[in-house]
């Protein structure tokens, strides 16, 4: 009995960590984006599809920051939203003022995705950018 | 007395008449709820000492706001500035005179705290002066409880490249309560500052507004003789907004009735008999206020390129500095001359 459950615990792990690597062809990377004057550096991504992608972000800035990462929808609802704070979401996280944070996303199908601060009045400021996935 | 009074019942009139905000530096409130109609700033310079007098009128924050002021040197002195110097100044500009025209035309170009130089109050306002980058100074700003626009970085920075030296000045709700003071009551405040030569901050105007927004502010010079100025309002900008920028309205010496009440208000018995007064208009969009407002008062005519906030000391090479000096003191002759020469029509 204590063999079958270990031989099932085996296939689970083996299948989560099937399931959270690249799959054939995909890559992983980081990406440091720095903040300055409410504006992301860089401000235009590329990845190919399938991409798991650490972002490290530096907030070189004396006020917070937010780094959130997502199609139109996703962005229209955070602009009008009232969540404190981020980080639980894989491509959401707070960027306290002069901090460094960090969050992983895996970009999936072919397209294009926003990345924007949506604390108040940042996102019309122009601190936005755009990832390419192709 | 009967001048005394005659000021008071003068600066009645034009307050219920037109009912102005006065304010001088950047507002920094939660959610923008701040409304600022007009800035009124007198930049007067003698003996080496720039006396900066500003009010400051916060309508309608919830008791939960202040501003930041850039200073170009550091203050000796912060004190309640007298009764009616600002709105004396206005009333001396009142009906507006022949309208002058654009004074000039550029492309222009965490943890750690700042030194507190000086701490006062003055009525219903907590007033700091700090001393550090932009940072330094963003980071005691949010730390006592400012909540900093998104443009408040680059401004900060903008100012702090070429002095390092800010005034904040808090609305301290309760007191005021206790004082009897309403919001939308105008604070004056006047600041001493040994300085080489004065210049006014303008950009920090434009400090958390949206690119549309108007900015309009008065602003007095009164200096011993007529100064040269600098600064960066763009041709362009005003033929597409159709809002002239900063214009240069009077320039002549001062009235022997202004300098006498002027005189005779709380803090200004440094006032000499004699002084030259510059009376500029401010009218712009935020997006297009990128430059402060540079003075040489040495006689030299050569306002800085740096104080204007056109170029930055480390980054302005030599060549680049040199043509917008020529050119700005080019559009300034213009301007005295186009000025000058109304003058005369009008005459």
């Amino acid at each position: 009995m204590r063999k079958v459950l270990a031989a099932g615990a085996a296939v689970l792990a083996l299948a989560s960590a099937v399931a959270c690597s690249p799959g054939p062809g995909s890559h992983e990377r980081t990406v440091e984006i720095t903040i300055n004057h409410s504006r992301f550096d860089p401000s235009e991504l590329s990845f190919p599809a399938g991409t798991m992608v650490r972002f490290v972000i530096r907030n070189t800035d004396p006020i917070d920051h937010e780094f959130i990462l997502g199609n139109q929808e996703v962005q229209d609802r955070h602009e009008s939203g009232t969540e404190a704070h981020h980080g639980s979401i894989p491509g959401e996280v707070s960027v306290p003022a002069g901090e460094i944070a960090t969050t992983t996303y895996r970009f999936g199908e072919d397209g294009k995705l926003l990345f924007g601060c949506h604390l108040p009045g940042h996102w019309d400021y122009g601190m936005r950018g755009l990832v390419v996935v192709a | 007395m009967f001048r005394k009074s005659l000021v008071s019942v003068g600066v009645m009139a034009f307050l219920l008449v037109a009912a102005p905000a006065w304010a001088c530096g950047g507002l920094v409130a939660p959610n923008g709820t701040i409304n600022l109609v007009r800035t009124t700033t007198l930049a007067a310079y003698h003996n080496g000492v720039e006396h900066y007098v500003t009010g400051f009128n916060f309508v309608g924050a919830g008791g939960k706001f202040g501003s930041i002021v850039p200073l170009p040197d550091v203050p000796t002195k912060v004190v309640r500035a007298g009764d009616w110097t600002l709105q004396r100044l206005v009333l001396e500009v009142q009906p507006p005179v022949a309208e002058g025209r654009a004074l000039l035309a550029f492309d222009s170009v965490a943890a750690q705290m700042p030194e507190v130089l000086l701490e006062t109050t003055v009525d219903s306002l907590d007033i700091t002066v700090l001393k550090g980058g932009a940072t330094e100074v963003g980071n005691w700003a949010r730390e006592n409880g400012f909540s900093l626009s998104p443009d408040a970085p680059e401004v900060l920075d903008f100012y702090a490249r070429r002095s390092p030296i800010f005034m904040a000045a808090k609305f301290n709700a309760k007191r005021a309560a206790r004082q009897g003071i309403d919001q939308g009551t105008s604070i004056p405040v006047h600041l001493t500052i040994p300085t080489d030569n004065p210049w006014v901050p303008l950009r920090i105007l434009a400090l958390g507004r949206k690119p549309a927004e108007a900015v309009e502010a008065d602003v007095f010079l009164l200096t011993n003789d007529r100064p040269a100025l600098l600064a960066g309002a763009s041709h362009f900008d005003a033929l597409e907004t159709g809002r002239p920028g900063l214009v240069l309205t009077q320039s002549a010496p001062a009235s022997d009735g202004l300098m006498a009440d002027l005189r005779s208000d709380k803090g200004m018995g440094w006032m000499p008999k004699e002084m030259y007064l510059t009376y500029l208009k401010l009218d712009t969009l935020a997006d297009d206020l990128t430059y402060d407002l540079a003075i040489d008062v040495t006689g030299q005519g050569a306002p800085s390129p740096v104080d204007a906030g056109l170029t930055f000391p480390t980054l302005g090479s030599p060549e680049r500095t040199w043509v917008m000096w020529v050119a700005g003191a080019v559009m300034v002759a213009a301007g005295a001359a186009a000025l000058s020469r109304r003058r005369t029509r009008l005459a």
